[in-house]
């Protein structure tokens, strides 16, 4: 697996809000939050003291002990480690989710808005799409594909895309009436470079806002998929994989699921108060003070 | 002589503002909005506070209903009505106090009646909040209101939702609403401002009936002189939060003291046409019976039609004006999309140099459309405010192939000439006033060398010296390059001034079509007619501060 692309779309909020001081403790925390958590899976390879897959039968079910901070599995391995490379994997999904996404997202949504005739039939199949449970998605997917990180991202993927494209629209809907609109058509300019060039960027504030709402809730359904072993390979560690593996033993050691679903819930949960952050920053309605 | 010239020095003080100073506390340096105004009112009296925008008109009526935004703080002064100081009053007591004795109407009806509730139950609610009258009681006074406002087929309109009702409709319901409970004090802020000036004169000749009949004093919140001649007792100036001249509406007419009141007054459009213009031979514009139909479509059911434009019919000399004037819903701004081809015209054709642009696409549109560029309405909207003006400005060029230093270059020569500093080029829109936008807009549009210009209500969201100068750029314009303008209006004053020729629009039908003088002097149309009697202040001069010669108007064909 290729080394996890810098998070942008997760990232840019994080650094405006740290810069704003209007923002409460709240958002900066989280922010802290995640970023530890970032750079923590991010290094998981240096950071880990053990092989995340090595296993060492005289070692099982230990709690915290020399060189296992957090104790071991069932096969002896370590947690820490299985947390930290576990977390790679579920953000890389969860990102590239959000990205892709938005990315399709946009461009549908641009051509849904902006072209009166392609509107009726991308927003029916929208519908559609909207209507496929990701769950059962990723189910079929998988029976289909075979466990994979690709099968996961696309199950997650699709049925996020029409809310992107919903969003898209409407904000193309209303900016494509407006009159440096309409005067930049009788300078001559091509529909194209309208698109990009003025109806783009007033759809970029509301797409990052929705983007970190996506990467929370990918990373959420992967966990849910590999849980539920719809995911990807059970033996790869994910933080869903390891507490699906956990729920075995976890009357005997809670911890087995402890972890990783305190690294899911705080990473969730800093990524949604960042979002919101990110929305009341953007939207000068939500803001306390007005300018 | 149409000046109200009554007297009321000896009528009791309805609300008196004394030594007013409201300002931003919150703000560095502690700016002050108002400057220590002072204002009386007397009952059945009209006084109409008149400044442009910025001058602090709106916030002294908000100061006087206790509803300044968090940010203003009334600093010192006082405020009494019939006697009563109410800048002590609690926030329970002005809520008490508010439509009983202080109403309010809006500028814009829509907006300020709840869309989700019968305007019948609205009128309703208003006396169930501050009366404990009985609910057949409530309902026969709020019937009673309606008639007194002129409303039609009461009983339909009192189960109609608002967005059912017509711009001056809605109006009225809103004066029926304020005047249900019989207040001490109407404020009326811009009431007229959005609707159509037949509908305006019909709004204004209400409140002053009702004025009458029930005694009410009124402030009159507007920036429209016109209409000030038209309704006032007593003229209050403001400027910068401060009032630089008040006195009785004929006294400031004729003699001003200020030179603030005089700039003000001289820059009122005249209605007396410009003088003719040779009539130039050469043809730049030419559109033959265009036609735009909306709707008809429907899969199921054929769908009602709107024929928003009839048959129009005009040809357009290079270097001439064309106004086509009308009220919302004429069709005027349909036949300006049209030619810009922002819309496709239905049938017809719009000649332009020769080719007809009317059914071309979009590719082979394109080398036309330098040839014919627009100027809007809203200066706010009219350039993206992401973009620097410098961007915006060779946006146009650049499609065309010119290359970038040359169109930078050429930017900065028409910022010269529109009037704005050079360092403009650097600076985003919302840098700018609304004026200065507008020249922008201008620039841009002068940016591509067009043919034509079409101005769509191109100064009808400024103030009128602001206004004033726009208009003079556009005619600067035209005599330097030669440009043809379409001068699309509701104003007549406007297109008195710059038009060589005007279309009257009504219902998307050409009623009148003919040289600007004969036109406006001289119209043949009755509803020609209604729109130049509707014209509020129109027997008067505002330019020379006396009264117009006799206006002579044609008998009915």
């Amino acid at each position: 697996m290729s080394p996890v692309p810098p998070p942008t779309s997760a990232m840019q909020p994080v650094l405006r809000a740290l810069r704003l001081p209007q923002f409460g403790w709240g958002s900066k925390i989280a922010a802290l939050v995640l970023a530890v958590i970032v750079v923590l899976t991010l290094l998981a390879q240096w950071i880990a003291p053990h092989d995340p897959l090595a296993m060492n039968p005289l070692a099982r079910l230990k709690g915290p002990i020399e060189g296992h901070p957090l104790g071991t599995d069932n096969f002896g391995r370590d947690i820490f480690s299985r947390v930290l490379i576990g977390g790679q994997l579920s953000l890389i999904i969860g990102i590239a989710t959000a990205v892709v996404s938005v990315l399709i997202g946009l461009v549908i949504g641009m051509v849904a808005g902006f072209f009166r005739t392609a509107d009726a039939i991308i927003m029916r199949m929208m519908d559609a799409l909207m209507a496929i449970p990701s769950i059962l998605l990723a189910i079929a997917l998988v029976a289909l594909n075979g466990p994979s990180v690709g099968s996961v991202i696309a199950a997650i993927t699709i049925p996020e895309i029409p809310r992107v494209v919903r969003l898209v629209r409407a904000v193309v809907l209303a900016a494509r009436e407006e009159p440096y609109v309409e005067a930049a058509i009788a300078l001559g300019t091509s529909m194209p470079k309208i698109l990009v060039r003025h109806l783009v960027p007033n759809t970029l504030a509301p797409l990052i806002v929705q983007g970190t709402y996506i990467l929370a809730s990918a990373i959420l359904t992967e966990a849910i998929l590999s849980f539920l072993g719809a995911g990807v390979s059970t033996e790869t560690p994910t933080w869903g994989n390891i507490m699906a593996e956990g729920r075995m033993f976890f009357r005997i050691k809670p911890e087995l699921i402890l972890y990783p679903g305190l690294a899911l819930s705080l990473c969730i949960l800093s990524i949604n108060l960042l979002g919101d952050a990110a929305r009341d920053m953007l939207d000068p309605r939500l803001k306390k003070r007005a300018g | 002589m149409l000046f109200k010239t009554r007297n009321f020095d000896g009528a009791p003080v309805a609300l008196q503002a004394r030594n007013l100073t409201v300002s931003l506390p919150e703000t560095p340096g502690n700016p002050q909005v108002l400057k220590g105004i002072d204002v009386t009112i007397r009952q059945g009296e009209t006084v109409c506070l008149v400044g442009e925008s910025g001058s602090g008109k709106s916030v002294t009526s908000l100061a006087i209903m206790g509803l300044l935004p968090q940010a203003l703080k009334v600093a010192t002064g006082s405020i009494t009505l019939q006697g009563q100081d109410l800048l002590p009053l609690s926030q329970a007591q002005m809520r008490q106090l508010r439509a009983a004795r202080v109403a309010m109407i809006f500028q814009e009806p829509m907006t300020a009646l709840n869309p989700v509730l019968r305007v019948g139950d609205q009128i309703m609610e208003v006396m169930e909040l501050h009366t404990d009258l009985p609910v057949a009681e409530r309902r026969a006074r709020a019937r009673a209101i309606m008639e007194q406002v002129h409303l039609p087929d009461v009983d339909r309109i009192f189960r109609s939702y608002p967005h059912q009702l017509s711009g001056g409709q809605r109006q009225r319901i809103m004066i029926a609403m304020a005047l249900v409970l019989e207040p001490v004090l109407l404020i009326a802020d811009e009431p007229t401002t959005a609707l159509d000036v037949t509908t305006q004169k019909q709004i204004l000749s209400l409140i002053d009936e009702l004025q009458q009949k029930h005694g009410t004093a009124v402030l009159f919140i507007t920036h429209d002189m016109g209409v000030v001649a038209e309704i006032a007792d007593t003229v209050y100036v403001m400027k910068h939060g401060e009032i630089v001249e008040h006195g009785p509406i004929e006294t400031l007419l004729r003699q001003p003291r200020a030179e603030y009141t005089r700039k003000l007054l001289s820059a009122v459009p005249s209605l007396s046409p410009r003088a003719a213009r040779a009539v130039a031979d050469n043809t730049v514009l030419r559109v033959e019976s265009l036609n735009k139909i909306y709707g008809g479509g429907g899969i199921l059911k054929k769908l009602p039609q709107a024929h928003a434009a009839k048959d129009v019919t005009f040809t357009l000399p290079r270097g001439r004006t064309l106004g086509i004037v009308g009220e919302s819903g004429s069709g005027k701004s349909t036949v300006a999309r049209c030619i810009m081809r922002l819309i496709d015209p239905t049938s017809g054709r719009i000649m332009l140099d020769g080719t007809d642009i009317a059914d071309l696409s979009r590719r082979a549109l394109r080398p036309h459309r330098q040839k014919l560029q627009v100027v809007f309405q809203d200066p706010m909207r009219s350039l993206n405010p992401r973009w620097t003006i410098a961007e915006s400005l060779i946006e146009g060029p650049l499609n065309y192939g010119t290359p970038r230093r040359e169109a930078l270059a050429e930017a900065a020569r028409l910022m010269g000439v529109v009037g704005l500093p050079q360092d403009a080029l650097a600076r985003y829109p919302h840098q700018f006033s609304g004026g200065q936008r507008q020249r922008i807009a201008i620039a841009r549009a002068v940016m591509m060398r067009p043919d034509v210009l079409v101005a769509d209500e191109a100064v009808s969201a400024l103030d009128v010296s602001v206004q004033a100068q726009v208009l003079d750029l556009l005619d600067q314009l035209q005599r330097d390059l030669g440009i043809a303008i379409v001068f699309i209006t509701h104003d007549l004053r406007v297109a008195a001034q710059i038009c060589d020729e005007v279309i009257v629009m009504q219902r998307g039908a050409v009623v009148e079509h003919g040289p600007a003088d004969r036109v406006l002097s001289t119209p043949a149309h009755s509803y020609t007619r209604a729109l130049i009697d509707a014209a509020p202040g129109r027997f008067w001069d505002f330019h020379n501060f006396r009264e117009l010669p006799k206006v002579n108007h044609a008998e009915p064909a």
